[in-house]
């Protein structure tokens, strides 16, 4: 969450306060993502520095100091709306590195595993929806940043789900193809210095 | 007393070689008011459950009891009349008569039960009313869009005193926002005292749910855990960067 273009954006409206930029903050992220008014004046600062922003009365300190946004803030803030976030993935994603070191560890069922972290990702699923069907009607920003949590969890359960089926299609075609063996083959175990060597 | 139990029910499809274990031990209560949703992926055994709670399907082994009444010593008869006074049934394509009007096909249930035609369309008229579909009531079904289609389909789950609502797959083929909307209608109807069994892959339609159980196979591997308060989420330190 980029605060410095928050403030910008608010900042858009008209000129603000310090404190009223923190308070308009919180109620425009549905009070999901707490700002302390340090972080704010720090921030204010940086952007002044910058020339993003310029405060009213030099002289002025504290709450009663006025910021606007410059021209320079107004054009940083139209190309930040518009820049793709980095949505590559992370190089090691902790979930994916825990199911494929679980296929390895000897005596661990990787079904299970997952079973695990399903749950806990639906009962994390399940607090948000709560927040939706308690505030959500009345606060669309709230509504916003709900559904983005529920839609993402949700992608990481479809994943596991995914693996899941994959992990016991593998286990039962090594199984059909090696009728003779005395024990059904492993699932094959992905190289996993091969996977996470790609990126660093 | 729990709107619907089930008691070590288990289901067993075929014989000998081709023999399909759909349901194995199962123990499932849902109190009045409460919201359960059954999440698996196919074949573990989803919609047999529902069949069975429902009692469209009776188990091979284990026992039912809707409303505390025990299905297996009930006439077919009685069985018939409970599904038509005390269960609700939201099927993922709807099933809707294509040549009754929504209110018609709300009142359905309650005419097959003997209500007479005058007071059952009242009934089917409130129960649109309540779902915001006032104004949809004469429409036939290929005149609605598909999130009318799927109120309607819950509208006659609810119609009348019905306090048991089983629904297979609610949200269908609807996009996210319909989707919700169904889950909120499901949701209303448990604040009203109304026992839901929601069975789904769709983990946004789970979420809605006081409890979610997880089938695979035929078995509960695993269920969520009573909920935390959504308080829990907010004011997280070290959430802004």
């Amino acid at each position: 969450m980029s605060v410095r273009h928050a403030l910008l954006a608010l900042l858009s409206e008209g000129p603000k306060y310090g404190l009223q930029l923190r308070e308009e903050f919180e109620a425009g992220t549905g009070e999901v993502w707490p700002l302390n008014v340090g972080q704010v004046y720090t921030t204010l600062q940086r952007l002044e520095r910058d020339g993003l922003v310029e405060s009213d009365d030099a002289t002025e300190v504290g709450p009663k100091k006025g910021f606007h946004i410059t021209s320079g803030g107004t054009e940083e803030l139209a190309r930040w709306l518009r820049t793709p976030p980095d949505l590559s993935s992370p190089p090691r994603d902790e979930l994916v590195m825990k199911v494929l070191v679980a296929l390895r560890v000897p005596g661990v069922d990787v079904h299970e595993v997952i079973q695990v972290h399903r749950r806990y990702l639906v009962e994390l699923m399940q607090q948000w929806t709560r927040l939706k069907e308690d505030e959500a009607d009345y606060d669309l920003s709230l509504a916003l940043v709900v559904d983005a949590e529920l839609f993402r969890l949700d992608s990481v359960i479809r994943w596991l789900d995914s693996a899941d089926g994959r992990l016991k299609r593998a286990a039962a075609d090594a199984a059909t193809a090696v009728p003779a063996a005395p024990q059904p083959a492993p699932p094959p175990v992905p190289s996993i210095r091969r996977r996470t060597g790609a990126r660093r | 007393m729990s709107m619907l139990e089930l008691r070590g029910v288990t289901k067993v499809y075929g014989q000998g070689d081709t023999v399909v274990n759909a349901l194995r031990g199962i123990d499932l209560s849902v109190e009045p008011g409460a919201m359960v949703a059954v999440m698996g992926p196919s074949g573990s055994g989803k919609s047999t459950l529902l069949t069975i709670a429902g009692s469209l399907e009776e188990p091979t082994e284990g026992e039912v009891l809707i409303d505390g009444a025990l299905l297996r010593q009930m006439s077919r008869s009685a069985k018939a009349r409970l599904r038509r006074r005390s269960i609700g049934y939201v099927f993922q394509d709807f099933n809707l008569l294509p040549g009754l009007t929504a209110v018609e096909n709300v009142a359905l249930p309650l005419e097959l039960d003997g209500i007479s035609g005058r007071r059952a369309r009242a009934a089917g008229k409130r129960a649109l009313d309540d779902l915001g579909l006032s104004n949809r009531a004469d429409r036939f079904p290929d005149q609605l869009s598909g999130g009318e289609r799927q109120r309607v389909a819950i509208a006659r789950a609810v119609v009348g005193d019905r306090r048991l609502l089983l629904a297979d797959e609610p949200s269908g083929a609807l996009d996210s926002v319909n989707g919700e909307a169904v889950m909120r209608l499901v949701h209303e109807a448990c604040k009203r005292g109304v026992a839901a069994v929601v069975v789904t892959h769709d983990a946004q339609l789970a979420s809605w749910a006081d409890r979610v159980m997880f089938l695979r196979d035929g078995y509960v591997v695993d269920q969520t855990a009573p909920q935390a308060g959504p308080e829990s989420l907010l004011s997280t330190p070290g959430q802004t960067q």
